[in-house]
């Protein structure tokens, strides 16, 4: 740690580095210690990208929530979803996120057995949320509800649509880190991407909170 | 924490928590919250025992909820000290979702009353 002068004036180390005899050591980001690790720029880069990414999905919110009225005369949200199947929708999910919190903690123990199985896991229940929704599209469809029929149905296509497009590519993304990690171990490159996969995965989760509260919970109250 | 590649003292990025904090305790702990937040959310909106005007506030109060649970306990998104850069990017997003999803609604909210008004005006001419 730093010395007792730095800890009572910066408890919590902000201006980390500024200690005269911690120059070598705690100066992350801030010149002389030199730049960050190429882990926490890649971290903190694929970071700024999921905040941009759900920046896109609050845009597809904002057009559900504005023509979510906007039935024309066609199926309206009530008519439409059932809510047992978003549950069971979300629970997959939840256990998906889950599994590759799982699969980051074999990862960091370096357990190819762990890791592999964990994200094994992980993408059959990605798989189970992806058939689910694809049966439910299909459903839809059969019924009619396209998304040529109305504004509200076009909003609602294309806002659940981009996420489980994002859960697909996802889960090749997902395929692809289980091959990598077993053909080539636990290098420093296979655990950044391991890193951000895992970023990419929860972050799916979370836009999927507000696809089931805002889509389907409010929209099947009359 | 022998390991050179993830010794970075002074930065975390998200996901990786601060010493250790991912652990299967954490991820545990925060599966149970997010499904009692999920069920509390699909009880809300499915009983007759709440005052229904409150239900679409309970419900989006219970979904900000789950993504806090989320970014803490899945994504390791914390207010610690060597967090700040992780947080402050996550607050401009937020900004940028805020102003997109309720300037949205307030803006085409208007619009369509406006448009309504004209249309009964219209309605009321000879």
């Amino acid at each position: 740690m730093s010395s007792a002068a730095g800890t009572s004036s910066d408890p919590h180390r902000l201006g980390h580095g500024r200690n005269e005899d911690d120059n070598q050591r705690d100066t992350t980001g801030h010149g002389q210690g030199g730049p960050a690790s190429k882990r926490i720029v890649v971290g903190y880069g694929f970071w700024i990208y999921l905040l941009s990414d759900i920046v896109l999905f609050s845009a597809f919110f904002a057009a559900y929530a504005v023509l979510a009225h906007a039935t024309a005369g066609g199926p309206s949200g009530p008519q439409i979803f059932t809510r047992t199947r978003v549950a069971v929708e979300t629970v997959c999910l939840l256990l998906s996120s889950y599994c590759c919190g799982l699969a980051s903690l074999g990862a960091e123990r370096r357990s190819q057995l762990t890791t592999q199985l964990s994200l094994a896991a992980t993408g059959l229940l990605g798989a189970a949320f992806l058939a689910i929704e694809l049966s439910e599209f299909a459903e839809l469809m059969a019924r009619g509800a396209t998304p040529t029929r109305s504004a509200f149905l076009s909003s609602f296509f294309a806002l659940v649509g981009l996420h489980g497009l994002h859960v697909t590519i996802g889960l090749l993304w997902l395929g692809t880190m289980m091959a990598q990690t077993w053909v080539k171990g636990f290098r420093p490159a296979i655990m950044r991407r391991l890193l951000c996969f895992s970023l990419f995965w929860h972050a799916l989760d979370i836009v999927w909170v507000g696809v089931f509260s805002i889509v389907y919970l409010l929209g099947s109250r009359a | 924490m022998s390991d050179p590649y993830k010794k970075d003292s002074g930065d975390t990025v998200p996901g990786e928590g601060e010493d250790g904090a991912a652990s299967l305790r954490g991820y545990t702990l925060g599966l149970a919250l997010a499904l009692l937040l999920t069920g509390a959310s699909f009880w809300v909106a499915s009983t007759n025992l709440v005052w229904a005007p409150s239900v679409p506030v309970a419900i989006v109060v219970l979904a900000v909820a789950q993504m806090g649970v989320h970014l803490v306990f899945f994504l390791h998104v914390t207010t610690g000290p060597d967090n700040t850069n992780n947080v402050l990017a996550l607050a401009f997003g937020t900004l940028v979702v805020l102003l997109v999803i309720v300037g949205s609604i307030w803006i085409m909210g208007h619009l369509s009353h406006g448009m309504a008004m004209d249309h009964a005006a219209m309605g009321n001419m000879p």
